[in-house]
């Protein structure tokens, strides 16, 4: 029924890289996130799907802190990323970001040049020795982001000249840019057509190599061709966390088996 | 008739033409609101709008063609002897004016019948006595042709106005009649409003745009006559400003641009780095509870007439500046009027432009922008600096040129703060003055209006008008080039 281009899935156990355990999420007076407790794996990608409103962006953006940013944003439980409780007094949500990279719905490229929008993390947090430290960091991170075949000769065009798909994939050169541990993807494919969804998924898969990805998507199509692990999100609970193989195969859970089979959502 | 009660007469004619082509319209139907092709007050509104409007344009146009008409056959009316050597044809028609609206005035107040002032000769009654006694004073006595000018243009009003009214009349029951004959159920009442609400706005539009013509042609017209009497050259290029109205005045532009130039840069240099910052704070650090404080209290600074300002400078800030770089000080600054006064409290003017529009455009920038910063872990100032306000530098540009055009514009805190020395001077706490504070000194008093020391103001004027003019266009032009970019 799926197309699973990675069928010979290594299910063996990796390392763990994020553990969130009883986090819940108020905005305000609405209690968005219950009680979701989930482990997430090095070098894996992990998909969170589920009907819209249903919590699971929201608990995206507690990974890097990005919740910080609102106002009437309340987190409480413990999110620990390789052990430490990011939500400790005494860490920097600006370095964690830095650590936990974040690319939107939306491709959303500053206004400047395409070379200056990837060199934008590296030179705020102080990565490269000299100028041709900085070019070899940003070649490095359009060819991991495969979009430098594309830019290479128009390093110094702005970014927002590009179309949607190239944009997205530049956003994801700027933060792979940064080398962080884990890359967050708010529904990366939604604003963009086939063709680039399909190249920004095959990226997603090369990341993997390196990166703990998490992904979020409306796609249940999407979730079961990227994703090793999957987790089912309804009503702001998390009801169904597991190898995306056995979710949408054989889901144990009866609101998992209706989502997925299109009865709710 | 009285043009009042001509408008009322039209209105209330409006008033009926409502209530029958509502009910004529709702009668062919039966009364049946559905088979109707519009609302049934589309209808009345219909024959309303046709009343009232042919109406008031015929009584509008007729009551701008109607004076320059009778001025033309009065003026024909008057033999060149009328016309003494130091007066013009301009000036006797303002005395036959004058004695036909005394003549008016004495017949409202039943001082002589409407016959004895058709009757009035100028050799055996003393017509300057008779409306002086009606309490219209004339500078002199009442030649027979200025009389009898005075006499033919009161008819040719007299009959102007009853035939306008009589026009009018017939304009407003001939739209009526045709709106009510139209008001049939099949009529499209709605779409005819419709286009009749469009004519109404774009008239209102016109009207706008017309009057700033009409601004710039006055100025055109009076520039041209100064510069006949006064070399171009000597205007644009010299160096001395010293009118004088005995004659042989130096009516140099450049001291009073320098001035102004002067006194602009330096209320930019206070408000644009205040407003600014102030705008960030207000849009990206404040919270919601000090931003509704602190974004009204600002822009209260932007209600403050600039009077006001001007004697906030003449009585706070002078003598502030003059405590510190005046005699007893450091001995630069001889009086509280100075360049300096002027252009601080002119800043503190700008702050509320500057902050109010730099807040709206840092605003519009989108939040995606500042989340692909702070995801990439940038900090506040950091997104700020690198991503917000480049994204928004438009914009602010925009704004900082608009609020230089009303800096080189603006005249009380100026004429308060500054002085009225002309002069050409590097030292800021020298007094110094502006075109537009020139422009005021040189048109108050009773300057003869023909002379160059006078007219010197209109070719100030035009000279402004150019270039807040070029300032705004090319705002402008900053504002939309970049604009495309970022979106």
């Amino acid at each position: 029924m799926y197309d699973a281009p990675n069928s010979e899935r290594d299910v063996e156990v990796k390392d763990i890289k994020i553990t969130a355990q009883g986090v819940q999420v108020y905005y305000g007076d609405t209690h968005a996130i219950k009680d979701v407790s989930v482990d997430i794996e090095d070098k894996t990608v992990t998909a969170f799907i589920g009907p819209s409103g249903c919590g699971k962006s929201t608990f995206l953006r507690c990974l890097n802190r990005m919740n910080d940013t609102i106002d009437i944003a309340r987190v409480e439980g413990n999110i620990l990323l390789d052990g430490e409780d990011i939500y400790d007094k005494r860490v920097d949500p600006v370095q964690l970001r830095a650590k936990v990279g974040m690319v939107f719905q939306k491709p959303n490229p500053f206004p400047k040049s395409i070379y200056d929008n990837v060199a934008y993390g590296p030179r705020i947090h102080g990565m490269a020795k000299n100028k041709a430290d900085l070019d070899e960091i940003v070649e490095r991170a359009l060819k991991r982001g495969a979009i430098w075949n594309e830019v290479k000769d128009r390093l110094h065009a702005p970014g927002t000249g590009l179309s949607g798909g190239q944009q997205q994939r530049l956003c994801i050169a700027r933060a792979v840019a940064t080398e962080p541990e884990v890359l967050l993807m708010d529904e990366p494919c939604s604003a963009l057509d086939p063709i680039a969804t399909a190249q920004v998924e095959e990226l997603i898969d090369e990341l993997r190599r390196d990166y703990s990805v998490v992904i979020v998507t409306h796609s249940m199509q999407q979730a079961a061709r990227v994703s090793q692990k999957t987790a089912f999100f309804h009503l702001g609970n998390l009801v169904e966390f597991g190898v995306t193989d056995k979710i949408f195969t054989n889901p144990t859970d009866p609101r998992t088996e209706a989502y997925i089979t299109g009865r709710i959502g | 008739m009285p043009t009042l009660w001509l408008v009322l007469i039209v209105v209330a004619l409006g008033g009926i033409g409502f209530v029958l082509g509502r009910g004529r319209a709702l009668a062919s139907a039966g009364g049946d609101n559905r088979k109707l092709h519009s609302l049934p007050s589309y209808y009345g509104s219909n024959v309303a709008m046709k009343t009232i409007m042919p109406a008031m344009g015929v009584l509008v146009l007729w009551l701008i063609v109607q004076p320059f008409f009778v001025d033309a056959t009065v003026s024909k009316l008057l033999p060149d002897a009328a016309q003494s050597e130091d007066t013009t044809l301009g000036l006797v028609m303002s005395d036959v004016r004058r004695v036909a609206d005394g003549l008016d005035f004495a017949v409202a107040e039943g001082l002589l019948s409407p016959d004895e002032a058709q009757a009035l000769d100028a050799s055996s009654d003393n017509v300057r006595e008779t409306l002086g006694a009606a309490g219209v004073a004339l500078g002199s006595d009442v030649s027979a042709e200025v009389l009898n000018a005075a006499q033919r243009y009161r008819v040719l009003s007299a009959t102007g106005r009853l035939f306008m009214s009589a026009l009018v009349l017939v304009a407003a029951l001939g739209g009526c009649a045709w709106g009510v004959k139209n008001s049939h159920m099949d009529y499209r009442a709605r779409n005819v409003v419709e286009a009749g609400i469009e004519a109404l706005l774009v008239t209102a539009a016109s009207l706008a745009i017309l009057t700033t013509f009409g601004i710039v042609l006055s100025l055109i017209f009076n520039t041209i006559e100064f510069f006949q009497r006064y070399p171009a050259s000597e205007f644009f290029f010299s160096l001395v400003w010293s009118p004088s109205f005995g004659g042989g005045s130096e009516l140099g532009l450049l001291p009073l641009l320098w001035g102004t130039l002067y006194i602009s840069v330096i209320a930019l240099l206070v408000a644009v780095p205040i407003g600014l910052f102030a705008a960030i704070y207000l849009s990206e650090y404040a919270g919601p509870k000090v931003r509704g404080v602190a974004k009204p209290l600002l822009e209260v600074l932007a209600g403050i007439p600039t009077i006001v300002y001007g004697l906030f400078a003449l009585l706070t800030v002078g003598p502030l500046l003059m405590s510190v770089f005046g005699r007893e000080g450091l001995g630069w600054m001889q009086a509280g009027t100075a360049v300096m006064t002027a252009g601080l409290v002119m800043g503190i003017m700008l702050i509320p432009f500057v902050s109010s529009l730099s807040d709206d455009i840092i605003n519009a920038v989108p939040q995606a922008m500042r989340d692909g910063s702070y995801g990439l872990g940038a900090t506040q100032s950091e997104t700020i600096r690198q991503v917000v306000l480049p994204a928004a530098l438009p914009g602010i540009v925009g704004a900082i040129l608009l609020a230089a055009s009303r800096a080189i514009g603006e005249t009380m805190i100026v004429v308060l703060g500054a002085g009225a020395a002309a002069r050409l001077s590097m030292n800021p706490f020298d007094a110094m003055t502006t075109v537009t504070a020139k422009i005021v000194s040189q048109l108050t008093g009773d300057a003869d209006f023909s002379s160059p020391e006078a007219l010197v103001a209109f070719a100030l004027g035009m000279s402004l008008f150019v270039i807040t003019l070029g300032l705004n266009v090319f705002a402008l032009y900053i504002v939309r080039k970049y604009r495309e970019q970022y979106e």
